[in-house]
Parts: structure tokens; sequence; C-alpha cells
């Protein structure tokens, strides 16, 4: 599964090469929040595996210090929630320094972690950023959806030499998935910066990220029976947007709808359809483009309550409909 | 053998002036030999206050010629090279945030002496002294002060953000730089490279929780990091007094062990460092210093610097306790160099800041081409979205 792919890939990576160590709360001895670093402190011992105490800022700046001398590590946030009290950290001290010091100094860390909406957890601990370290130059932010995205953009991430945001999504770690024959190779890496077309299509182009990827799968499925083909991409990265492949599909279905967890005001879908409009797909859309995103709220908490401020499956399909006008 | 006095009479004699160059371009030339000087001398230096140690850095240090000589160098290039620098300000050749050393050199210069290059360091904004010290030429750091690609940063950084093998800047966040310095000494720890990391943070910066934070982890993990605090008695316009609710910066590691020494004294400074060195290479975890030292200018080039405290105070600490007067005094008193062997060095330096400030000011700007480069290490090229969006910019690493 998704849980078994990220512990591979750092199991694989941590044995590749000493430089890389992982550090955060609870990911030794308690074998990860999540249990998506089980077995690594047993295997690799104190010095590789670091439990921090409960001071995001303090570790965070560690991380990146420790990258910075020549260290490779991946710092994980127990939730991305959390990583708003290290954000300086993350923005300022890594992402920029490359830049800044016109290239005398790198920072080759990922920062990984749940994020997103997860079940009954209410609002503090169910933000979605993508749109908040997308935003940021000098940083590549990806979001896997599957266990071979997971496996392959994780392995990349930690071999890139610059800092890599990882968003995971909790309510996927304990999702089951096929993996390939080439997945399995220790050296299965998946480029950062390319999405993947899940589903071939012709009506409509759907562009998601992460957990919705199923949602639209699932959509799409449903849609194929009213002779609606639905074209899925994946984004897997978000930072570099792979504007290429939403252009070549866009320029075959005529029309796009994004889906997202995150909040619609200044989102990752606001951004597609911003580089459509201003590219060459742009002439091929018969409609206007539609977003799909979380509602904008903070995510409460009675289930009926929390269902309903998440895309739905309904909802894709109704939007769908509505883009194509049927 | 030619006493010293002999030379004195002949220079009498000669009617030349026995200091300085003459309008007519004569100069004295020294012509005393080495042999002439005292080598080697010891002096006594303040004893530090020490918290949870049982003993701190000797009372005494040991200073010899050559070294004697070579931090009067360093601290007159740094100051010299800062005074230049608020010269280029105030004719806007400089723009920005520009935040002046000068008083503080000792710092600097004294820990400097007691590390070695292989060690590590990561300071504030207040960084042109330990961009120097840390091996940067000088017009290096001016040209990247006035915006050039000859700069350090080939004008992307700033005055912030210099960097140097082994030396992390220069960091524009207040506090920021003390997780950072407490990581670099995890690597070392964890390369097993006998290395320390000495991570310097000001009086402001040190009631900033992330400091706290890094304590603690530096504690459990016993990091070689050694954190330093530049009391300079303000933060910005806020004083000390105002600002903490202990002004005992020493001893604020709590359970990490602590130092306070006085940073007017380059040789205080060496041994209190040296002494830190030690304490964090055996393995005993990590040590504070507080070094008690002054800033002649304001906060940064906006700032006069006499809002929040007198004329009086500055010209006090200028006229008894200078670093640079501190260690030449010294060093005359015990017969260890001459006034002209200071005045040539002095002459020296200010022909190499001068040339240094011509270098920085005719040096073309960064190119436009390399607007976008610098994004990622180790990327394809990549494009980058310009203004608007028939600008498609390129950015390689």
């Amino acid at each position: 599964g998704f849980r078994d792919a990220l512990n591979q890939a750092m199991d694989e990576e941590l044995e590749r090469d000493e430089r890389v160590f992982l550090l955060g709360e609870e990911v030794a001895q308690y074998d990860g929040a999540y249990k998506v670093s089980r077995g690594l402190w047993k295997k690799y011992g104190d010095k590789r595996i670091i439990d921090t105490p409960i001071t995001e800022m303090g570790f965070t700046g560690i991380a990146v210090g420790a990258a910075m001398a020549g260290l490779r590590p991946i710092c994980e946030f127990m939730t991305f929630n959390f990583s708003m009290q290290a954000i300086d950290q993350v923005i300022n001290s890594a992402a920029k320094t490359y830049y800044m010091s016109a290239g005398l100094q790198s920072v080759p860390i990922v920062f990984r972690g749940p994020n997103g909406a997860s079940a009954g957890v209410a609002a503090q601990h169910s933000q979605c950023f993508a749109a908040w370290y997308g935003h940021c130059p000098g940083l590549k932010v990806v979001s896997p959806w599957n266990a071979e995205d997971a496996k392959g953009l994780l392995k990349s991430a930690i071999r890139d030499d610059n800092p890599v945001v990882f968003l995971e999504n909790e309510l996927m770690y304990g999702v089951p998935f096929e993996m390939s024959e080439e997945s399995q190779s220790k050296d299965f890496t998946i480029p950062i910066g390319k999405a993947k077309v899940e589903r071939q299509g012709t009506h409509v182009t759907m562009v998601t990220h992460s957990r919705y990827v199923s949602h639209c799968l699932d959509a799409a499925a449903v849609l194929a029976k009213e002779g609606i083909e639905c074209e899925v991409i994946n984004l897997r990265t978000i930072r570099p947007l792979d504007v290429d492949c939403i252009e070549t599909s866009v320029m075959k279905t005529n029309h796009l709808v994004t889906v997202e967890g995150g909040w619609p005001q200044f989102g990752v879908g606001a951004e597609i359809c911003a580089r459509v409009m201003e590219g060459p797909a742009f002439n091929y859309l018969d409609a206007p483009a539609t977003r799909v995103t979380g509602v904008d709220i903070p995510m409460p908490y009675a289930k009926i309550l929390e269902d309903n401020s998440l895309p739905q499956i309904k909802d894709i399909i109704f939007s769908v409909k509505k883009t194509l006008n049927v | 053998m030619k006493k010293p006095d002999d030379d004195r009479l002949l220079m009498f004699s000669q009617n030349q002036p026995v200091v300085g160059g003459g309008n007519d371009g004569s100069r004295v030339v020294v012509s005393r030999s080495f042999a002439d000087f005292t080598p080697q001398a010891t002096f006594d230096i303040k004893k530090c206050d020490v918290h949870r140690l049982e003993e701190g850095p000797p009372v005494k240090a040991t200073l010899t010629r050559d070294q004697g000589l070579q931090y009067y160098r360093i601290m007159q290039t740094v100051r010299r090279m800062e005074l230049k620098a608020d010269q280029l300000y105030k004719q806007k050749i400089i723009r920005g945030f520009c935040h002046l050393y000068d008083g503080q050199e000792a710092c600097a210069a004294g820990i400097e002496a007691a590390i070695n290059p292989s060690d590590h360091l990561i300071t504030a904004y207040r960084a042109h002294g330990y961009t120097y010290t840390r091996g940067v030429a000088i017009k290096e750091i001016l040209a990247e002060l006035t915006g050039r690609k000859g700069g350090v940063a080939k004008g992307k950084g700033g005055s912030m953000h210099m960097y140097a093998p082994h030396f992390y800047g220069g960091n524009g966040i207040v506090g920021a730089q003390v997780p950072l310095g407490a990581g670099i000494a995890l690597a070392c720890q964890y390369q097993g490279n006998n290395q320390v990391c000495v991570t310097l943070y000001g009086d402001g910066a040190a009631n900033q929780g992330q400091l706290f934070e890094a304590f603690n982890m530096a504690a459990l993990w016993k990091l070689p990091c050694i954190f330093i605090c530049e009391n300079n008695k303000y933060g910005m316009g806020t004083s000390v007094e105002r600002a903490s609710a202990s002004t005992d910066y020493y001893k604020r590691g709590d359970f990490i062990p602590g130092l306070r020494v006085d940073g007017m004294d380059v040789l205080c400074v060496r041994e209190a460092t040296q002494f830190a060195a030690d304490h964090c290479r055996s393995g005993k975890g990590p040590i504070v210093m507080e070094l008690q030292t002054y800033r002649y200018h304001g906060h940064s080039m906006s700032d006069p610097g006499v809002s929040y405290r007198t004329r009086e105070e500055i010209q006090e600490v200028r006229s008894k306790s200078d670093p640079i007067s501190l260690l030449k005094d010294r060093m005359l008193s015990n017969n260890m160099a001459a006034v002209e062997e200071f005045k040539e060095i002095d002459i020296a330096i200010r022909k190499e800041v001068e040339e240094a400030a011509q270098y920085a000011t005719s040096d073309p700007e960064p190119p436009l081409e390399e607007l976008c480069n610098h994004i990622f290490k180790n990327d394809p090229p990549l494009e980058v979205r310009g203004t608007h969006p028939w600008a498609t910019l390129k950015s390689v690493s």
C-alpha cells in the first residue's frame, strides 16, 4: 500500500546514501505517528532515525542547517498543519538560499508528512498546504496519489539536491495499491515535474492531485456509462506544474475541470485556470474552466458537515456535466 | 647588535619626523630589526563569569608579535571596510539594509583566531566582519554591497546574504540562524569530523523561542555547538534592560554551561573561544558564550543611533575600550612593535580598501540574462514566468 511504499522508499535511500537521515516527532521508537517509518529505527538506529521534541521551528531549522552542512535530511512534520510553526525555516532558510547565494549554498532536504483533510480531526488539523508551498520559488512541491507515485517520487525527492515539500495524505496511507514490476527496483524513481495521464478520454480534461485522483477516476467510471469519456491527469507535482501535459489534453478535449481538496481562493485550480488562459490551450476551450474545491470554510467536525466540506464524487460529476453543458 | 635607542637618536638627528609621512613625501623607514622587539608577551585578561562550570578560560593570554600584528591587521581591515561601506551608503552607491560592525571587531577576530578554517560559523545580518574573517576578499564583500556581478553572491544576496566555505551567512530573519547552527553542529557530530559550529546571535535575538528549542536539542544530543551572544547592549533601538527579563545572556542556556566574556579584548575572546571549542570537541555538548561588546554605528544605516543612547556613551567606549586601540597599546607598551609599523599597516589597509571600493563601484551590475539563475541546483534549464505571459525567462542551475 501507500504507507509501505513510503517506508520502502526511505529504507532504500537510507541504505543507499549514508548522508540520508530522518528526523521528526515519534519517527523512531514509536515507529512513526502514522507508522510510515515503522522498522527504520530498529534497522538504522539513533544516529539515522531521530526522535525530536515537539519543537517544529527548532528541529526544522536544525534539519535545514544539517542539509547546508552536507547531510541529506528527511524532515517529517507529523502533519503539515504543524509546518506553519516552522514555515520561516522552510521558505527563508531552505527555499531561497540557493538563489540568494548565487549557487554557493544548496539545501538538499525533503519536508514530508500528511497534508490536507483527514477524518474528524477538525479545523486546525485539516488544512491543505499545496497552494501555500506551491507559491514559492526555490521549492519543489510534490503530491503523490498512489503507492507507485509515493515510492518513485519520494526517492526522487530524497535524491534531489533541492528543498522538496512532499505532501502525503493520511487517508491514503492504508489504501492498497498494486505496484508494477518496475517499481520494485531499488532505483525506481519518478521524475519530479511530470504529470501522468491516469485515464485517457476525449470529452473533458480533469486535472487533480493526491486523494482526488481516486475521486476523479470513480467519477469518470460513472460518467463513462453515460457516454462521457474523461481524461484524468494526476499532477504528481504541484511545483513545477506540468503545464504542457494539461495543455495537450485540453487541446484535445476542449473542456477543463480541476479538482482539489484545498480552499478555492488562490488555490491550485486557480493557478491551472490562469495558466491555461495564458497559453495556446485557451483557444481550444469550448467553455470556461471549472474548479471543484474544498468549501471555503475552516473544516468542521461533525461527519455530515465534514463530508459536505470536501469535493464528493457527485460534485465532480455535476461539474463535468455543467462544463459540458449536458 | 644595534640598540633600539640608536635608531631613535638617528631619526632625531636627521630631523625626520618620528611618526608618519611628511608632506614632502618623505617617510620614516623603520630600520629596526625584528630582534629588537619582544617576540612574545603574556597579558592578564579579564576573568570570565561562568555558569555551570567549575572553571573558566585562563586569566592570562600569550600573544606573539606575529599574532598581534595579524589580529591588528584583521580588525583594522574590518574597521576600514565598514567605514568605507558607511561612506558608499551615504553616497547612495549601497542601498537597502546595511548593518555595520565597527566596534565589535575583537569578536570576529578573536573567534577566528581560536577556531580552524575547517570549523563552521553562522551569524545574523551584521555579518560583513565574519564574511571577511571566514575568507572572503574585501572587494567581493564591497561589490556584493554595491550589487555588482563581482560580489561574493554575484549581487543576488546583498549585505545579509554572503556565503563562503564553512560560513553560512549572513541571515536576515532574527534568530533563524540559531537552529541552523545547531543543525550544522549535528552534521559535524554525524560525520565524526571533530569540527565545531560557532553560532552567533545578538541580545535581541536572545529572547527568540527558537533559540531555546535549539538549546534543548543541542544539549539533549550533545551537539558540538558554540552558541555566542554578541551583546552590544541594544536590539535595534531597545536597550537590553527594556527587552529582557534577564540580561545575563550567558545564563540563558539554563542547563547549558556559559561564559561571559569581555568582547572588546581580542585576547579574551580568543581564550574563551578556545575554551569553548575544547569543551565541544571533548564531547561535552554545547556551550553558551556572551561577548560584551559595542557597536559605534546605529542598528543600520537608517538609524543614527543617538535617539536611544547618548553620544557621551558612544564616545566613552571609543576612548576607553576600542578593541583596536586596546591591542595596539598593549603591543606598544610591551615593545612588541613600533608605532611606524602600525602606521604602515594602516596605510596598506586604506589602500587595499580603497582599491576594493574602486572595484565595487566600477564592476558592472549582474546581467539581466542571469536574473532567474540559481533557483535549483543540478537541474535542467527551467522556464520561469516573467512579469507577464509573454515574458518567458530562463533559469539555469
